[in-house]
């Protein structure tokens, strides 16, 4: 098995041409990427608004356990049949799983924000939005991109349901593997999903790295060691 | 400016009182310390001031203007409001911090740092902390960010909610002394907020204690609500030891500074049979030569005995009381303005003063301070 799945990745023919790696992993990118950014553009706001004015966090909490409870197949399947096209239904079923995490780490980031540090930022005289940008979205920033890098693991793990619906991807592999009884080639469509959820997912670390300001690095190391 | 205080009361939903009735006036350029246990509203007091609560009935008025009447936003800029974490803002450096108001108020970013450094140096921090984050500073030295983050725009009023209970003592007692110290350069008019009894007499022009419930139950000089509290609560509060902490508030004006032998170290010091106090070489004492205890050679510090508090000349009784009672020798050692020392007290001799002179009590607590 390991010596037929080598040879796959050793055979040229699997890396040229529509259905070689490259192309697939390019669609299975675009498929994560659209996603995210759709759920980024639904769950940041939200996540925003709840964590700055602390209502509606049991409505968010609730809603989004509830959506994690769906079954993403399902979900895939049912916008499959209501809107007969292979692309939004997809995608939007990778969406209903992305937004729950962005949600919840946006919110719970600005949640976090010390009590002290929102009081003298009210108390010194910022507004509303002044304290949401300058102050809470600036801490929060770790937790919210934890969120995102969580929706990215699970969306590269579950863009192979795209394949389900006729559409391209790493899932192709695993469909036509198993179709034609060829395991080399499923095992390879799930060795090269979990090289680009790693791959992706440090590409994130390093975003987070460069993006969350030096002062709440500090505060974190400060708070993990305990007090100075 | 005046602080009014004119009938408020605060109530959350329908509940009890938080603040009952609360009228008092904190005249321009003093500190008023609101004192009392927790759940005396002392808290809510201080944040109707700058509208981070709204009173339920009554107003708050700054130089007789409805603090109502003013946008909160443009209000608290115009307000210094120090915290009892600091609650520094930890993405931003200390300058950043610093900046904060001034920024908001509109300056330009060159001149709101540059106003950032000074502010460094008028709480007593060095140039080189402006770049560092908030983690990597100590306790006290977050505190004193706060202070300066509040000054930043040179408000005329500060509201400080127990600034300081979070550091320990000895930091503590720095930060109020540079407090008083700043409040006597710059004339602010300050809301001080704290738990803590002997804070609220340290500092305070006046002291406002509050009782559960939010009622205001004495308002007075802190020698005033030492020596004449208006009932048992305010006795009580004040605490057992409010006759010795009212010392703080007499002066040592007729305090008669007494001889002692001194051995300076590195000399050789013979043999005595009485306390000897060792100072270096610009007499600022070092401990006690034990009676009939021997050197071999030249005096060194490991020859000593540590010495007890010390005795600023001119400072209030407690200090010297405190002086001779901490010293293994029983001699207060009394020191001037350079730390050099001038000679000692006894505790008896103390004590005489203190009875001698009942009407020294009605020194003012500025001057007992200075």
């Amino acid at each position: 098995m390991i010596a037929e799945t080598v040879a796959w990745f050793g055979d040229a023919a699997n890396w040229s041409g529509p259905g070689g790696v490259p192309a697939r992993v390019l669609e299975h990118v675009g498929y994560v990427a659209l996603a995210l950014a759709i759920a980024l553009v639904i769950a940041v706001p939200f996540g925003l608004l709840v964590g700055h004015t602390g209502r509606g966090a049991v409505l968010l909490v609730g809603a989004g356990n509830i959506v994690r409870a769906l079954p993403t197949l399902g979900v895939v399947t049912l916008f499959f049949l209501l809107l007969a096209e292979s692309t939004p239904a997809a995608v939007v079923g990778l969406v209903v799983l992305a937004v729950p995490p962005v949600m919840a780490g946006t919110y719970a980031g600005v949640q976090s924000v010390d009590a002290h540090v929102v009081d003298a930022a009210s108390g010194v005289g910022m507004r509303g939005m002044q304290r949401l940008w300058q102050v809470e979205v600036p801490i929060a920033l770790p937790m919210v991109l934890g969120g995102v890098r969580n929706a990215v693991l699970q969306l590269v793990a579950t863009a192979a349901v795209a394949a389900y619906v006729g559409l391209g991807g790493l899932g192709r592999y695993l469909m036509d593997g198993l179709a034609i009884l060829d395991y080399a080639e499923v095992v390879a469509g799930a060795v090269l999903t979990a090289a680009l959820a790693v791959v992706l997912d440090l590409l994130l670390a390093g975003l987070q790295r460069i993006v969350v300001p030096r002062g709440v690095r500090l505060a974190e190391l400060t708070r993990s060691k305990g007090p100075a | 400016m005046t602080i009014e205080f004119r009938g408020v009361t605060k109530r959350y939903g329908g509940g009890a009182a938080a603040v009952d009735e609360l009228s008092l006036t904190v005249p321009d350029g003093s500190m008023t310390v609101f004192v009392g246990p927790s759940g005396c509203g002392k808290t809510t007091s201080l944040r109707m001031v700058n509208r981070m609560v709204e009173p339920t009935d009554g107003d708050v008025l700054l130089d007789g203007r409805n603090v109502r009447d003013i946008d909160p936003a443009e209000l608290r800029r115009g307000i210094g409001y120090v915290i009892q974490h600091a609650g520094l803002f930890p993405h931003r450096t200390v300058l950043g911090n610093i900046a904060t108001v001034p920024m908001l108020s509109g300056w330009s970013r060159r001149s709101a740092r540059r106003r950032a450094g000074e502010l460094l140096d008028t709480v007593g921090l060095p140039a080189e902390l402006g770049s560092r984050y908030p983690a990597q500073l100590s306790g006290g030295q977050q505190q004193r960010v706060g202070v300066a983050r509040a000054l930043a725009a040179d408000p005329p009023v500060l509201l400080m909610d127990e600034p300081f209970s979070a550091v320990d003592p000895v930091v503590r007692e720095g930060l109020q002394d540079e407090l008083l110290d700043l409040q006597r350069r710059l004339g602010k008019t300050i809301v001080f907020v704290t738990h803590d009894i002997d804070e609220a007499v340290r500092l305070g022009d006046r002291v406002a204690v509050l009782r559960v419930g939010g009622r205001l139950a004495q308002y007075g000089t802190p020698a005033d609500v030492l020596r004449h509290p208006v009932d048992d609560f305010v006795a009580e509060f004040v605490g057992k030891d409010r006759g010795y902490r009212g010392l703080s508030f007499l002066s040592a004006g007729a305090l008669e500074v007494g001889e002692v032998v001194t051995v300076e170290i590195g000399s050789v010091p013979g043999e005595s049979g009485e306390w000897r106090l060792a100072i270096d070489d610009e007499r600022r004492p070092r401990g006690w030569l034990a009676p009939g205890s021997t050197v071999d050679g030249s005096l060194a510090e490991a020859d000593l005995v540590a010495g007890g508090s010390l005795y600023r000349r001119g400072t209030s009784l407690r200090g010297a009381l405190d002086a001779a009672l901490s010293s293994p020798a029983s001699l207060g050692v009394v020191v001037d303005d350079d730390g050099a020392a001038v000679g000692v007290v006894t505790a008896r001799h103390v004590l005489d003063v203190i009875e001698r002179h009942p009407a020294s009590a009605t020194a003012t607590s500025r001057t007992a301070r200075a």
